[in-house]
């Protein structure tokens, strides 16, 4: 079988997002990158699957920059076979839509029977790629996945998805789409025998040409939304200190934490 | 740009222990000081990461990576916010387990190597004594031989692992004569008959690791079970200490380097007489001289560790790595208290722990003295 994970190289989490006035962007300077922890869920059950299944090819499919070589370093180093960089200057601007469009393009003719990706990348939040991938391949996509079963014999998946209130279990037919949420598994961290291996395994980059996408399909003038502005929020620090005697205080508190606060 | 011993695979698996640290350990340092111990559970998340044998050969289940990798476990650790739980670690990896892989038969290899770097046997060093601390010679722990086995009599102390070790490595004397010609190493397993854990010590520091003191009465060890050459185990130990000492040396700095940083965060937001505290020269001054003691104690440990990933085991200058990177950590970490005042004396800051932590250093793997005694021999004096 061969699975496809989707990654994103992403600021960490502890990160203090710096945007310089009137950019666009997050300042970059200082700023150190991880794996979007939710296409971790993804590598970690493609990793699961070969350990189940035994023969499963895995691929680890990222688009970004050059540096974003370290996130599919990093999926080799955990035992992705191989794996493909899509990175082109021309993508700079690129909406999700243009990301799913190239990354599909990347895809495409791979022969993958599970594409697995995070249910959205924990930069931008768009929670999108996964879907749009699998629009422009004409593939079927279940999204939120905590659980799943691969029939390899019946070229299916039942995979569970937890909702609000309710949990839902679903058979698709392969190749199909999923994306992971918590809860799917608990991802392993590189080994060294990994990180030594991951030396000698290739990772191929791919151009827009290469491709076959066109220049107006590219970047800020395909994308299909416009950032406008970007900006950090000033936190405001919105205390309120009650002054009085305790019990006149303490129901005043108590009002406050259940009707502005809302935590009562 | 990392240091040149260091290559990008260093720096990955560095990441990944990193996240290991911030993920399975610093979340529980607290509960586990106050516990005195941590969960075994640990040893074997750490054994499922290939953590517990970096350096180890593949055949027995190691990972096959240098000696570097060993250091940038035990600087690693040091963000656990427990130094206990790195010295637990330590203990198993670089104390108790060496000489298994370099004296131990094949069969001792897989009954204790194996299952210890899986993290599903955890192992103890038990070397000091009531009577034998700096000097080791003077150990009086008995094995007599009686048929397929020896009896051992006597008992250690000080001993980290010792609560809850599946196995120790336990020096003994088998020859009466009071030197070092007449020492022997025994693995001995835990449920031995004769074979107890007298008592659970009380630290000033390292309270997430526990330190016992061990019994042995009429405790029949089989034969099998003695590590390496019989009357040659003074040398065996020897041995071992050098790579105790210097790892002990990078966890060190580490934790010195901890201090600092603490004490520069601090020092910096604090505010006294209208300005930052770190911003008074007398203050200023000192954390440069601590920065400055600590980058050369670490480039000392790094030097030395490219001698020993190159085949040497230079013991004068792991002595001084060892003497001079405690010290200085542990003058860093008082410097760093001090500059926290009060808030670093109360327990709930961290540089109180790192204070009583680094302290230990100083002691173990072989006292300052002792290190300097060391030197002072290979200088020929």
């Amino acid at each position: 079988m061969k699975v496809a994970v989707l990654v994103k190289h992403v600021p960490d989490t502890e990160t203090r997002i710096q945007v310089k006035p009137g950019d666009k962007k997050i300042n970059e300077e200082g700023v150190t990158y991880i794996i979007s922890p939710f296409d971790e869920f993804a590598m970690e059950e493609a990793l699961l699957l070969r350990e189940r299944l035994g023969d499963v090819q895995i691929t680890a499919v990222a688009l970004g920059p050059q540096k974003a070589t370290e996130a599919l370093r990093t999926c080799l180093a955990l035992g992705a076979d191989d794996a493909i960089l899509v990175s082109d200057p021309a993508f700079e601007g690129a909406d999700a839509y243009v990301t799913a469009k190239a990354l599909a393009a990347a895809l495409k003719g791979g022969n993958y029977d599970l594409i697995l990706a995070g249910k959205q990348a924990v930069d931008d939040d768009a929670a999108y790629v996964g879907t749009a991938v699998a629009e422009f391949l004409d593939l079927p996509v279940i999204n939120l996945v905590t659980k799943l079963e691969v029939n390899k014999a019946a070229g299916t998946a039942v995979a569970a998805r937890d909702l609000d209130g309710y949990s839902q279990v679903i058979e698709v037919k392969l190749p199909a789409v999923f994306t992971a949420q918590k809860g799917l598994n608990n991802p392993r961290l590189p080994a060294l025998m990994g990180i030594m291996k991951a030396k000698k395994k290739e990772i191929r980059t791919l151009n827009a040409q290469a491709l076959g996408l066109a220049p107006n399909e590219l970047g800020a003038e395909g994308a299909k939304v416009e950032v406008k502005e970007m900006f950090v929020p000033s936190k405001a620090r919105k205390n309120k200190v009650l002054t009085g005697a305790p019990a006149e205080t303490a129901p005043e508190l108590v009002k406050l934490l259940a009707e502005e606060a809302k935590v009562l | 740009m990392g240091h040149y011993i260091f290559s990008d695979e260093h720096e990955q698996l560095r990441k990944s222990v990193r996240r290991f640290v911030e993920r399975e350990l610093a979340p529980y340092a607290d509960q586990w000081e106050a516990a005195g111990g941590f969960p075994d559970e640990v040893f074997r998340k750490l054994g499922a990461q290939g953590f517990l044998g970096l350096r180890y050969p593949e055949e027995y289940g190691g990972q096959g990576g240098d000696y570097y990798t060993a250091i940038v476990l035990a600087e690693e650790l040091v963000g656990a916010k427990a130094g206990g739980v790195g010295t637990a670690v330590e203990v198993h990896t670089e104390m108790a387990t060496p000489p298994i892989l370099k004296f131990g038969t094949d069969d001792q290899k897989q009954r204790f190597l194996v299952p210890a770097i899986k993290g599903e046997k955890i192992s103890a060093l038990a070397i000091t004594e009531p009577e034998a601390g700096s000097d080791v010679a003077a150990i009086r722990t008995m094995a007599v031989r009686d048929g397929d086995e020896y009896v051992l009599n006597g008992s250690k102390r000080f001993i980290t692992n010792g609560c809850r070790a599946d196995f120790a490595v336990v020096v003994t004397r088998t020859a009466k004569e009071e030197h070092w010609a007449g020492l022997t190493l025994f693995i001995v397993e835990k449920g031995t008959p004769g074979f107890t854990v007298a008592k659970k010590l009380e630290k000033v520091g390292l309270h997430s690791s526990d330190t016992a003191e061990l019994v042995f009465e009429d405790c029949h060890v089989p034969a099998a079970n003695l590590l390496g050459q019989e009357n040659q185990g003074f040398y065996h130990i020897m041995w071992e200490l050098q790579g105790e000492r210097l790892i002990g040396a990078a966890g060190a700095v580490a934790a010195g380097q901890r201090a600092l940083d603490l004490a520069i965060e601090y020092g910096t937001q604090r505010r006294q007489f209208g300005r930052s505290v770190a911003k008074f020269q007398a203050n200023r001054h000192r954390l440069a001289e601590h920065a400055t003691a600590l980058e050369a104690a670490r480039q000392m440990v790094y030097a030395t560790a490219w001698r020993v990933q190159n085949g040497e085991y230079p013991v004068k200058e792991i002595s001084m790595a060892k003497v001079f990177s405690t010290r200085v950590a542990f003058e860093a970490a008082d410097f760093a208290l001090q500059l926290h005042g009060g808030s670093g004396y109360m327990m709930e800051s961290e540089i109180q722990r790192l204070w009583r932590d680094t302290r230990a250093s100083r002691i173990a793997a072989g006292t300052d003295e002792i290190m300097l005694e060391v030197i002072a021999k290979e200088l020929g004096l």
